[in-house]
């Protein structure tokens, strides 16, 4: 290979979903990565990315790998002009870095999914959410801006530095959740929010997960203006709402007393509680992400077999659950349960012996035709994450 | 003054047998060709640019536009899709010998859905009632262009229309969930919907903002949002525009997301004033008109201190809407605006540019200075919590040179705005009026990249052709001026800005 950095043979521990990726490369200039694309396409070699390597084990196993392009090298936070409420940082700046960062000055890029080792990159790939979701919105909300080395070594740049702007296709949003299947990602940009002064919880212990609902419609309705409304469950057993508040003092005392007052219970705490947002399940579960028409919550739930853990963003209408292996045959059932309710149920990682056969991302609507259209535009020779995404893409 | 682009003409062969296929299909009192009739849908709110189609298709049905997007197809004709024609970038411009489809029938609206706090709209839906019938639920639709008594949903969502208040709410692509789409070859598909998310790429994302030219949509999900439990207006005066910009960075250096910040400079307030007798405080060099909402505690707390702010930026008067009345009447002044520029000058460009918000006073400073330097007045109101300008440059075109000097000077500030780090365009659109300034935002790169998304879902390039993107062989236009006052203000039936 003719580029400057130097890829060194993959090991165990660069495995994607059990694929031991021939090389990796650890660019440190996002110049360095449109080289390293040329020369895979010259060599007709497959391409991954990877950031924090959180969330690699999300999606499908890739077909092939000749090379996983690290990420973790772009590191800087270019620019953080703090009266515009913009950073730029390049992908491979971990989340809990950048954070620090702009804590600094009084911000924060508010996303809170529960890996604060995560990249940016990576969270932009993965579309990495957390519970403030409710209030801030997700990936596609905050990213104003990107610059992404496509298949052939192009170096193309979307959106801008300002938070309106409709100059163009906001190719960002394409992306966001694409599994690395269209570009690597080398910069990014995002709209940033004031750190809140302080914050209130409100906790209500539920004998019955499927009260959680209607509690739920009834905080959307209301003027309450929670940053999150999170739901702890194990299906068939006890659950928790956890109403957040962030604000001003004044503010989020009035909001957690009138939020106490509309739930009929619930008591008051400064802190979040343990676990707060995690993803439920571990390695011998199937961890799926659920979205739905957020008010048939409780009918999701109940669609779910007994013993399963969930964690729902409440309001928002998704769920992460973890579908113990002994009951993979159930995932049908559910997809088929949520369809009514506009559902779906994705696969993030299942135990290695399950991935042969499964089915990740469950039925795909009648626009799978133009995603593999996309991809035949930006990726012709599919050697981006090949078998990563929907459809076989 | 307009510009002609298309001579009166016979359609062509070709163009006049997809109008008998057109009638077979779809009725042939939803079909003109009649040449006073087309010239109805000759341009959009950029009045100076102006082509006459071949046929216009007055749809009433999906199938109405899957008809009508398929007989295009096959006779390789290209197709407009149109809307309620408020754009202000010529995005409904039609093409020559081509179709226009308007989609002002498809009227369809709800019902809405409360709990999950979503309403199915067809595309010809208006904006503020969707908004109207929200209201019973407590419930809105955030988004709000200022021409949002006229202007559609399926328009907004082609432009990815803004508006005052998405400083805090964000844009159209933040509100549409869900859309049902016809692709430039007839076939019809489903991206996002209820739900938040749905697997494989975010299509709908791509597709909002996209100016049509990627097929056109016939229904769409809208999310709604809660009404705030309190909502607070307040208009400050300053004696000078840095003042006012220097306010505006203050307060969000503050941590306080107000739902608008807008600002209005002496001449903008001097029509303003002449049109509507919004009463703005007597000398004013600048106003901002700021607006709070969330919980009432908040609110009240995040007055003070922008009163505060301003006050230490020699604010020299500030008043608090007591009632809805006093509320109007602040947003009547600053909605009136291009209207009321209108009256006082004769012609006027106006552009969509965007800075970053701290680069406010500097950027305002220098197109004085150019300004000056010219000899023509700018007059300045806009979205200052965005950073989204709208100049409008004044001229008049009785007097040789103006229009050519107004428009070089209106194409100088959206370069400014870019050497800014900005933006050419905020809400308006690229359409037809800025392509080829795309080129000084994007690289050629950047631009093939984009086209990749507009080869995957229009190969044959028939869904509004000669929009956002600088193709070579439409380079011949050259803009030209807004006049006078555009015929929906004329008609009282709203204001545009």
């Amino acid at each position: 290979m003719t580029t400057a950095v130097r890829a060194v043979p993959g090991v165990t521990g660069d495995a994607i979903v059990g694929v031991v990726p021939a090389e990796v490369v650890r660019p440190t200039e996002p110049d360095e990565v449109p080289e390293l694309l040329r020369a895979a396409q010259r060599d007709g070699r497959t391409v991954l990315a990877a950031g924090g390597r959180t969330k690699l084990g999300w999606a499908p196993p890739p077909s092939s790998a000749d090379l996983l392009v690290d990420t973790t090298g772009l590191g800087r936070v270019v620019e953080h002009t703090a009266g515009d409420l913009v950073v730029v940082a390049e992908a491979g700046v971990r989340l809990s870095t950048l954070q620090e960062h702009l804590g600094g000055a009084g911000q924060w890029l508010a996303l809170d999914p529960p890996e604060p080792e995560a990249t940016l990159g990576g969270i932009v790939s993965a579309n990495a959410s957390g519970p403030r979701r409710l209030r801030y919105g997700t990936v596609r909300d905050l990213l104003i801006g990107v610059t992404v080395v496509l298949a052939d070594g192009t170096v193309a740049h979307a959106g801008g530095k300002v938070v309106k702007n409709v100059a163009g296709y906001d190719l960002g949003k394409l992306y966001t959740g694409a599994h690395g299947t269209l570009g690597v990602i080398v910069s990014t940009t995002w709209r940033l929010h004031p750190v809140p002064a302080t914050k209130r919880v409100v906790v209500v212990d539920l004998a019955d997960p499927l009260a959680a609902g209607p509690l739920a419609i009834a905080i959307a309705r209301s003027t309450l203006t929670p940053t999150a409304v999170e739901v702890n469950a194990t299906t068939g057993g006890p659950a928790t709402l956890t109403v957040l508040f962030e604000a001003i003092p004044d503010s989020v005392a009035a909001q957690a007393d009138a939020a106490v007052a509309l739930l009929g219970s619930g008591r008051q705490q400064e802190q979040l509680p343990e676990h707060f947002g995690d993803r439920p399940g571990g390695p011998d579960d199937l961890v799926l992400r659920l979205s739905f028409a957020p008010a048939s919550l409780s009918q999701v739930l109940a669609a779910l077999p007994d013993g399963v853990a969930v964690t729902a963003s409440a309001c928002t209408g998704v769920a992460y659950a973890a579908l113990p292996a002994a009951h993979a045959a159930a995932l049908p059932a559910v997809r088929a349960a949520l369809a009514s309710h506009d559902g779906t149920a994705v696969v993030l990682s299942a135990p290695p012996e399950l991935h042969e056969g499964l089915d990740h991302w469950g039925p795909l609507g009648d626009a799978v035709e133009l995603m593999r259209k996309v991809k035949d535009r930006f990726d012709p020779e599919r050697r981006l994450a090949p078998g990563r995404f929907v459809g076989g893409i | 003054m307009t510009t002609t682009l298309a001579a009166p003409a016979p359609a062509s062969d070709r163009t006049a047998a997809l109008a008998a296929r057109l009638r077979t299909a779809i009725g042939a009192e939803r079909v003109l060709t009649d040449h006073a009739q087309l010239r109805t849908y000759e341009c959009d709110g950029l009045a100076n640019f102006r082509v006459t189609p071949g046929v216009v298709v007055l749809a009433e049905s999906r199938q109405h536009v899957v008809d009508a997007v398929r007989l295009c197809a096959e006779a390789g004709v290209p197709f407009v899709a149109r809307g309620s024609g408020t754009g202000l970038s010529g995005g409904a411009l039609p093409v020559a010998e081509g179709v226009v489809i308007v989609l002002s029938r498809l009227r369809a609206l709800g019902p809405v859905d409360a709990d999950n706090a979503r309403v199915v709209v067809e595309p010809g839906v208006i904006n503020l009632w969707v908004t109207r019938d929200a209201a019973p639920y407590d419930l809105a639709y955030a988004p709000d262009p200022s021409s949002q008594q006229v202007c559609s949903i399926g328009g907004n969502v082609a432009e990815n229309a803004g508006g005052a208040h998405c400083l805090k709410y964000g844009f159209t692509v933040n509100h549409v969930m869900g859309a049902e789409v016809v692709l430039p070859d007839g076939s019809v598909v489903h991206l996002g919907g209820t739900a938040p998310e749905h697997p494989g790429y975010d299509l709908l994302g791509a597709f909002i903002g996209s100016e049509g030219t990627l097929g056109i949509a016939t229904s769409l999900t809208l999310r709604l949002v809660r009404v705030p439990e309190a909502v607070q207006t307040m208009l400050v005066g300053f004696h000078s525009v840095e003042d006012a910009a220097g306010t505006v960075s203050d307060v969000i250096a503050a941590g306080i997301l107000p739902a608008a910040i807008e600002m209005m400079d002496a001449l903008a307030i001097e029509a303003a004033e002449a049109a509507v007798h919004c009463g703005y405080p007597d000398g004013a060099v600048a106003v901002l008109v700021i607006e709070l909402d969330g919980p009432q505690v908040e609110v009240e707390a995040q007055f003070a201190e922008v009163e505060r702010i301003a006050q230490a930026r020699s604010a020299f008067e500030t008043r608090i809407a007591q009632d809805a009345a006093e509320r109007a009447l602040m947003w009547k002044g600053r909605k009136s605006a291009f209207a009321a520029v209108g009256r006082i000058s004769p012609a006027y460009f106006v552009q969509d540019g965007v800075i970053p918000r701290t680069k406010l006073p500097e950027v305002l400073s220098e197109i004085g200075r150019m300004s000056d330097a010219v000899g023509l007045r700018v007059a300045n109101v806009f979205h200052a919590g965005d950073g989204n300008l709208h100049p409008l440059v004044l001229f008049d075109d009785a007097v040789d040179g103006q229009a050519h000097d107004a428009e070089e000077l209106a194409g100088a500030i959206l370069e400014l705005c870019i050497t800014s780090g900005g933006s050419i365009t905020g809400e308006h659109g690229v359409g037809a009026e800025k392509r080829m300034k795309m080129g000084k935002q994007f690289t050629p790169e950047d631009l093939d990249t984009m086209q990749l998304v507009r080869c995957a879902f229009d190969p044959d390039g028939i869904a509004n052709p000669g929009k956002v993107f600088p193709t070579p062989r439409l380079c011949g236009e050259r803009p030209g001026p807004r006049t006078g006052v555009h015929a929906v203000q004329a008609a009282g039936l709203g204001e545009v800005f």
